[in-house]
């Protein structure tokens, strides 16, 4: 009779507090709604928000921290997964912040839409700190399945509806794919752990073939995730369709975590293989852009205007990526994506308040006139459009700018020169909306704003954050480049104790 | 030098858009917006007088550590290139807020002054900023208002003029930013760091090509800028859509940072890139100038003429700075200066007149000579100013910029002259149309002549064309030590050239005398 020995595995609960306290947290918050009515879910949305910011406050304290692998080398806890739980604290946060007047409006079960945000946030920090393949299939679905729901919250709603089944059918699929490659790696290498696999990559013995399959498997699968073209197809029509808010979560939180997961394996651990790999990721990039850009000028609808727009930052991100031989890519990713929150996600807080109770208001031509009727909200959503332009002195611009300087340290001449050209074109449409705001008459009425105080502090602190990430990006590049230098670091075992 | 007034130039602007925005009482926005546009012009009125005219390097220099792990820092730093553009942007602003006040912008006033003064914040800073990362910004931060400003209180097919504007100049802009990287990257693995400051980033040992594809980002963005001919087409719908004091700031000071790009970036960062392009553009300025008096001549709009005739005077311009020579450099400055104010006071007058009929078109007016005298009178000044009458500055301009380029490129400035006489053609022949014969329509014959305010406007206008028409000795005394040290890259570069043609000569000589010997 052998005793299960509790040593092999190593349970270091502190480094993964934050993950408990939002696991447990979206438990308490399905179990306070039982007790209260779908009209008051707002107060379970502050609840929501107050846990989230608890977990922020003590993933902060673990920042500094050595950085250490825990739970048997499947979680590693350094400030690179400190840095990405925190974004996604702060999109979850945010997203909770511009959904409550939306939800208790739109008369939405609070205790699920809460629960589902909070489980999600779950799977996304899960992502963050997986330092195993199967970990990250963990974290991913733990993530998809919540947004799925999400994104179909409206249940009467036939375009939330569409928006949840594509999203899910696709997102299923492209999980088939991430599994595979997975399963491929695993037997190229033995390992589904990141660092034994990096380590097989030097063996002769290892299977190229193998594993280049389960390399590009791998690829497709976060292509989807991030929406890289050309596996972006279910973006524009999940974005349209479900509850703005989470449009906006799933462009940001979403995006942020898949590319957590998609640094770490590829920079990090299969860097060796760069020159197999940056030939394609350049393509992507490249079409990313592109593609996102080109479709983004015709759009009629800001949501998808949006969603292809997203599309492109996705490439922008994908030029550092193909980057990664210069030292600064890293940091340039993590930086681009902290201002990325803020200013993606306070577009998709204006685009909530324009919208009205069971009117979508969220065509570009809705916007006409909205500086003369109220000019603070149309100039959040100037600063924002700017920032996704890349105009300084804002956030978007400096995120854009350390990217074009990390791809020419790589000597990425033609991709950065395909990228600022993209740059310009999107100048278009963004302006556009300017245009609509500033220059034009008609367009519709929002709710009055001092109604919804929440979306007003979500807008506030987002405007600061976009602007104050470029004005001053001296600390946040400092953390990025620390966050990405201590994934890199090889994390020393965390009493990792082997009975062989 | 102590003080912050570099800063303090910059910033009162931004200061004043603030205010502006913040005011509750509407209607005092037009006098804040004033006062606050006077604050930067009463600043670089200081700087003028307290600038050290025997100094060629950067004088009231600021410098604080910005974003240290890229090596940018917040530097400014004004010479004698920068320092008259500085005063032409405060004054021409001062005026176009004096002037939109009395009715021309009848919509929205306050948000007019903030765009405006947010204009003026960027293009200050832009000419002072040593860094190229707080120049690239700068020089991006003055497209978004100037964008607002066509397209909120523009004329006609304002949308259009607007994005076509933002569009070529972002295209141009966007890839000079690549080349900045590209040039600081070099930078690095020259010197070890990274710096973004400009003093530093001369002389960085790149390889032929390289230097010749930075050359051409950095001279693509400065072209559209200015723009030279063939880039020139978003310039006349901007300037014709454009509201007066949007056209009076485009044409006067957003021009002339294309000019002023290529003289305080584009040549001395590549200095041999420069003397072997020279022949390029000084044929591409010559083509701008008359295709731009040609063009002007058969436009029916006043407003259209004058902004083809920019296109010309700017070609001007580009062929003094490319003389590569003391006499053109510092004639192409003044020149921008004379560009400034006369083309500013041209579209101040087309905007007066368009006030009180409606029309620009050439041929709804004839005979206004009689009905509105001052007016005739002041226009004709500033016209003669335009192309260039002695006495009155734009002569200075031309006249440095003619000999400096004769003798070195002759032929350039031949046809640079015939220009000239074209530009008096299309000049004298609208104004004749315009002004005298007799009147054709009857309600030219009712409307008001200038008022105070817009006496008030042109005055100071008409002030400095007389005064830098027949005293330019202050300022030219300020340029020359700046531009010698300028001139004085240039020259080293020629001397490498020929250094290498030389020892290529003596090379090649010596080959074939080793082949001919054994012989």
């Amino acid at each position: 009779m052998t005793q299960f020995n509790w040593s092999v595995i190593n349970f270091a609960w502190v480094p993964i507090l934050p993950l408990i306290v939002v696991g447990a947290g979206a438990m308490g918050v399905l179990l306070a709604g039982v007790e209260t009515d779908d009209e008051e879910s707002g107060a379970l949305g502050i609840l929501s928000i107050a846990l989230f910011v608890f977990a922020a406050i003590l993933t902060m304290l673990l920042f500094s921290g050595p950085p250490s692998l825990t739970f048997s080398g499947a979680l590693s806890v350094s400030s690179y997964s400190a840095y990405f739980e925190l974004l996604v604290l702060i999109a979850s946060a945010m997203t909770a912040l511009i959904s409550v007047e939306y939800a208790a409006d739109a008369r939405l079960p609070g205790a699920e839409y809460y629960a589902l945000l909070m489980f999600a946030a779950l799977g996304m920090m899960l992502m963050a700190a997986a330092d195993d393949l199967i970990v990250i299939f963990l974290g991913l679905e733990t993530m998809s399945i919540a947004v799925y729901a999400l994104a179909g919250f409206l249940r009467r709603d036939p375009r939330s509806n569409e928006a949840a089944l594509k999203y899910f059918l696709l997102g299923a699929f492209s999980t088939g794919f991430l599994l595979y490659g997975i399963a491929l790696i695993y037997g190229a290498t033995g390992s589904v752990k990141l660092e034994p696999i990096e380590a097989a990559l030097s063996r002769p013995a290892t299977d190229n073939a193998l594993l280049l399959a389960g390399l590009g498997l791998l690829l497709i699968g976060f292509g989807f995730k991030v929406a890289a073209v050309p596996f972006h197809m279910w973006t524009p029509d999940a974005y349209e369709g479900a509850p703005t808010p989470i449009t906006g979560f799933m462009a940001v939180g979403v995006k942020a975590a898949a590319f957590a997961a998609f640094v770490r394996v590829f920079m990090v651990h299969l860097a060796p293989l760069g020159p197999q790999w940056t030939t394609v990721m350049w393509v992507m990039a490249a079409l990313t852009m592109t593609v996102g850009n080109l479709a983004a000028l015709v759009q009629t609808n800001i949501k998808r205007m949006l969603a292809y727009s997203a599309i492109a930052h996705a490439g922008y991100i994908l030029v550092g990526m193909t980057a990664v031989d210069s030292p600064r890519a890293g940091g340039a990713i993590l930086y681009y994506l902290l201002g990325y929150v803020f200013t993606n996600l306070g577009a998709f807080a204006v685009v909530v308040a324009l919208e009205r109770r069971g009117a979508r208001q969220d065509d570009i031509a809705d916007y006409r006139g909205l500086a003369t009727r109220h000019p603070m909200l149309a100039a959040a959503m100037a600063l924002f459009m700017l920032s996704l332009t890349g105009v300084p002195p804002l956030a978007g611009f400096f995120g854009k700018f350390y990217i074009f300087s990390a791809a020419l340290d790589a000597h990425l001449v033609w991709l950065t020169v395909i990228a600022v050209l993209n740059s310009v074109m999107s100048a278009y449409y963004y302006l556009s909306v300017l245009i609509a705001m500033y220059a034009r008459e008609g367009g519709v009425e929002p709710e009055p704003m001092r109604t919804r105080p929440a979306l007003v502090a979500a807008l506030v602190i987002a405007a600061i954050g976009t602007v104050v990430i470029g004005l001053f990006p001296q600390p946040y590049i400092s953390s990025a480049t620390g966050a990405f230098a201590s994934a890199l670091n090889r994390a020393p075992h965390h009493h990792v104790v082997l009975n062989r | 030098m102590g003080g912050s007034w570099l800063t303090a130039v910059i910033f009162t602007p931004l200061l004043g858009a603030l205010f502006v925005l913040a005011q509750p009482e509407e209607r005092a926005t037009w006098r804040s917006g004033f006062i606050f546009s006077l604050i930067p012009l009463a600043i670089s009125i200081y700087l003028f007088m307290a600038f050290d005219p025997s100094q060629a390097g950067y004088q009231f220099v600021e410098r604080a550590a910005w974003i240290p792990q890229f090596g940018i820092s917040y530097h400014l730093g004004v010479d004698g290139i920068s320092l008259f553009l500085v005063m032409l942007t405060t004054v021409l602003f001062s005026l176009s807020m004096l002037y939109s006040g009395g009715g021309d912008i009848a919509t929205r006033p306050r948000e007019f002054c903030f765009f405006m003064l947010v204009l003026e914040m960027g293009l200050l800073g832009a000419l002072l900023a040593v860094d190229l990362f707080l120049f690239y910004v700068f020089w991006e931060l003055m497209l978004i208002p100037m964008y607002f400003l066509i397209g909120i209180w523009g004329h006609g097919r304002k949308y259009y003029a607007a994005f076509k504007f933002i569009l070529y100049t972002m295209l141009g802009s966007i890839l000079m930013l690549v080349a900045i990287l590209y040039l600081v990257a070099a930078t690095r693995a020259h010197l070890g760091q990274l710096t973004f400051d400009l003093p530093e980033l001369y002389g960085v040992p790149l390889s032929h090509s390289e230097a010749t594809w930075l050359f051409a980002a950095f001279a693509l963005a400065f072209a559209i800028k200015v723009p030279m001919w063939p880039v020139h087409t978003w310039l006349p719908d901007a300037h014709t859509e454009a509201p007066t004091a949007g056209s009076v700031i485009l044409a006067g000071v957003m021009l002339k940072m294309g000019t002023y790009g290529f003289l305080r970036f584009a040549i001395p960062l590549f200095p041999e890139i420069a003397i072997e392009a020279a022949p390029l553009f000084l044929a591409l300025a010559v083509v701008g100038i008359v295709y731009g008096a040609l063009v002007a001549m058969v436009q029916p709009d006043l407003k259209r003429l004058v902004a083809y005739s920019s296109v010309s005077h700017l070609g001007f311009v580009m062929l003094g700075i490319f003389a590569l020579d003391p006499q053109g450099v510092q004639g192409a400055i003044y020149q921008m200066l004379n560009h400034g104010i006369s083309t500013g006071g041209l579209f101040l007058l087309i905007g007066m007149i368009y006030l009180r009929r409606h029309t620009r078109e050439i041929s709804e007016f004839g005979g206004l000579w009689k009905s509105v005298p001052i007016y005739a009178a002041v226009f004709m000044v500033v016209m003669l100013s335009s192309i260039g009458l002695p006495g009155l500055n734009g002569f200075v301009g031309e006249f440095l910029i003619l000999l400096g380029t004769y003798l070195s490129k002759s032929l350039a400035a031949e046809v640079g002259v015939a220009g000239l006489i074209l530009g008096a053609l299309y000049m004298l022949y609208a104004y004749e149309r315009v002004m005298f014969g007799p009147i054709t329509h009857a309600v030219n014959r009712t409307i008001a002549d200038l008022n105070a305010r817009e006496l008030a406007v042109m005055a100071p206008l008409i002030a400095l064309m007389l005064l830098m028409g027949l005293y330019p000795r202050p300022l030219l005394s300020r340029m020359e030590p700046s531009v010698g040290a300028l001139l004085g890259r240039v020259h080293a570069a020629q001397a490498r050239i020929d250094g290498e043609h030389r020892e290529a000569h003596a090379l090649a000589a010596l080959a074939e005398a080793k082949s001919v010997a054994p012989k």
